[in-house]
């Protein structure tokens, strides 16, 4: 399989003014990853994410899009390929739902536009396959917050891009939210679309699988096969965090925080002897 | 409602208003003699009226009808610029003065009767310094970085306190037996002084701006979720919102050319639009223009015929508009949420 470079931040550095926030980021997104990046409060994650939705300009190095400077295209073609969701917000006027996935459109109007009826019908068709179709005349505002991010990842479908940057989009949703949402992502990633995800969970980046990258202070700490780089040692120096990650049916692994197997006093074997501790020895 | 019933019900109502206000008025017309002349005018089909045709050709078309015209252009285009701001400034609590055009304008204005004799060069100096007021919120605005947004409503009200006050200085400089009272009144706000000449002169720019307001309105719903996400959206955020300012205040600005300060017009009107179509701005901004045309219609003919005096059309928004506020408050979480 031939893979295809989506993205590739080569050498970015990028400062507010005299704080250095992203330094020497190298990375390549290809077709088809889930990624979730990982890295403490302040770490530059959200700023990674909008340096490679070419909404900041790297103060050195460059972000190419299909091989292209992403500068140096159209924003309405940036945008027809690659979509932001946002940090799930609540809105200052109540549009409805279908309006607000409408604006996905937008890229793919001329200066004076307004929607048609077939942009309606895609707007429809995508809320349809998140299983949102019912709210489509429901105001924004008063959706939960679930209901809100994938009311935005619909939008970000009806922009017709394949890559997908959603910024920490399980904060602020209950437990059963951040299920369901993570459900519609595994889903949309099998139908070949490319994510890139921050998140303060290293649960959630286990439970996708695929690719995880540590940022710590800017910089990129680890990038790889998610089982193969979450593991206590790089959660200990991301977050100063003490936990183990337990494997489940030899596949799964999930953190179990020291504190909690102290203070329950975990028994280590199952009656299937497939939960087990990895070594420990911080 | 479905979108375009709205609309088309707000035309209506619209031009209803204008034709039964055409027919209000302290000279006394017969209905009959009102119909008759509608009729000539519409289809040449000319009959008998008990005033002659002239006299009703001068009173309809070169009296009353500058001043219903005048009427309707204010009111829409205070409230079509204050529905654009309120969406791309993201605040529900703002108005068309937020970059200080009307204070400019009002300042400008005053200046003008100090200076000049002729009514043009007021008119021209009025709409130059509502213009320069703009510039000066956006020029404060860049000279620093950060929110966008943010800066511009400190821009404006360094730049509306600014003209505030060297308007104080003008009324201070002003000749307190004629300009000062003159300057006075023309700050309250009305409607008499809307002649003919001006009104069609200033009808073009403000027709011309409000169609480009509704063409771009789309924009407005993607302003109003934020920049980054208008601009991960492939939105020229910086000057889509330049242009919609550009264009907001020169409706704004014309508006004190015609009419002196009305105030919270503006504010009220796209309110009143929200609670009735909702806040997409693809029909927010013509039922605010509609509604806005009606409103002011109507309060002008209550200003016109209510006493035997004409009450400055400014005072009664202002009182009308304050109560009406504190209730759009209370229902505040239909249109926007706190």
């Amino acid at each position: 399989m031939i893979e295809m470079n989506l993205i590739e931040a080569r050498d970015v550095t990028f400062s507010y003014d005299t704080k250095l926030v992203l330094r020497d980021i190298n990375m390549t997104v290809h077709r088809g990853e889930v990624i979730s990046l990982l890295g403490p409060n302040g770490s530059g994650k959200s700023t990674l994410l909008k340096v490679m939705l070419g909404l900041l300009r790297p103060s050195r190095g460059s972000v190419h899009l299909k091989g292209k400077e992403i500068s140096r295209i159209d924003a309405k073609a940036v945008a027809r390929q690659i979509a932001y969701v946002p940090q799930t917000h609540k809105g200052t006027f109540s549009y409805k739902v279908i309006d607000v996935v409408l604006m996905g459109r937008l890229p793919h109007k001329p200066f004076f536009f307004s929607y048609n009826q077939k942009d309606r019908d895609i707007a429809f068709e995508k809320m349809e396959r998140l299983s949102i179709g019912h709210l489509a005349e429901r105001p924004y505002t008063e959706l939960s917050g679930g209901e809100r991010q994938l009311t935005l990842i619909a939008r970000a479908m009806a922009q017709g891009a394949e890559i997908f940057v959603l910024d920490e989009p399980a904060t602020g949703l209950d437990y059963g939210n951040q299920l369901r949402l993570l459900e519609q992502i595994i889903k949309l990633a099998r139908e070949g679309y490319t994510f890139i995800k921050s998140t303060h969970s290293p649960e959630h980046a286990f439970w996708l699988g695929d690719r995880s990258i540590m940022i710590k202070d800017g910089a990129i700490i680890g990038d790889g096969k998610t089982e193969a780089i979450i593991d206590q040692e790089s959660l200990y120096t991301l977050y100063n965090a003490k936990v183990s990650v337990v494997k489940v049916n030899g596949s799964l692994r999930v953190c179990v925080p020291h504190a909690i197997t102290n203070h329950t006093r975990l028994t280590v074997k199952s009656e299937k002897d497939e939960i087990m501790f990895l070594p420990l020895n911080l | 409602m479905k979108r375009p019933t709205v609309i088309t019900s707000l035309t209506l109502v619209l031009v209803v208003m204008g034709i039964v206000s055409l027919t209000l008025g302290k000279y006394p017309v017969t209905l009959r003699d009102t119909a008759l002349f509608l009729v000539a005018k519409i289809t040449g089909h000319q009959q008998a009226t008990s005033l002659s045709m002239d006299l009703l050709d001068s009173l309809f078309l070169s009296i009353r009808l500058p001043r219903v015209v005048a009427a309707v252009l204010v009111g829409s285009s205070l409230s079509v610029a204050g529905a654009a701001f309120q969406s791309m400034f993201i605040n529900p609590l703002v108005s068309p003065s937020l970059l200080g055009v009307l204070a400019g304008a009002s300042f400008g204005a005053a200046l003008g009767m100090l200076l000049f004799k002729s009514w043009l060069a007021v008119q021209a100096s009025t709409f130059a310094f509502g213009f320069i007021s703009v510039m000066v919120a956006v020029g404060i605005a860049r000279m620093f970085k950060g929110s966008t947004i943010l800066l511009l409503i400190l821009g404006g009200v360094i730049s509306g306190a600014m003209f505030t006050s060297l308007l104080s200085v003008v009324k201070y400089c002003a000749d307190p037996y004629e300009k000062l009272p003159a300057i006075v009144y023309w700050l309250m706000g009305g409607l008499s002084y809307a002649d003919a000449q001006t009104v069609w002169f200033t009808a073009v720019p403000m027709v011309i701006s409000m169609i480009l307001l509704i063409s771009m309105s789309g924009y407005l719903n993607v302003l109003s979720m934020g920049d980054e996400e208008a601009r991960a959206l492939g939105v020229p955020v910086e000057k889509i919102r330049m242009l919609m300012i550009f264009l907001a205040s020169l409706v704004s600005s014309l508006t004190v050319v015609i009419g002196g300060m009305i105030g919270w017009v503006g504010l009220i009107i796209p309110h009143i639009a929200r609670m009735l179509v909702g806040p997409d701005n693809k029909v927010l901004i013509p039922s605010s223009i509609l509604i806005g045309g009606i409103y002011l219609l109507l309060v002008d003919d209550i200003c016109r015929l209510l006493f035997s005096t004409e009450i400055p059309i400014g005072i009664v928004t202002s009182l009308v508009g304050i109560p009406f506020f504190i209730f759009v408050m209370k229902k505040a979480n239909r249109g926007w949420s706190s």
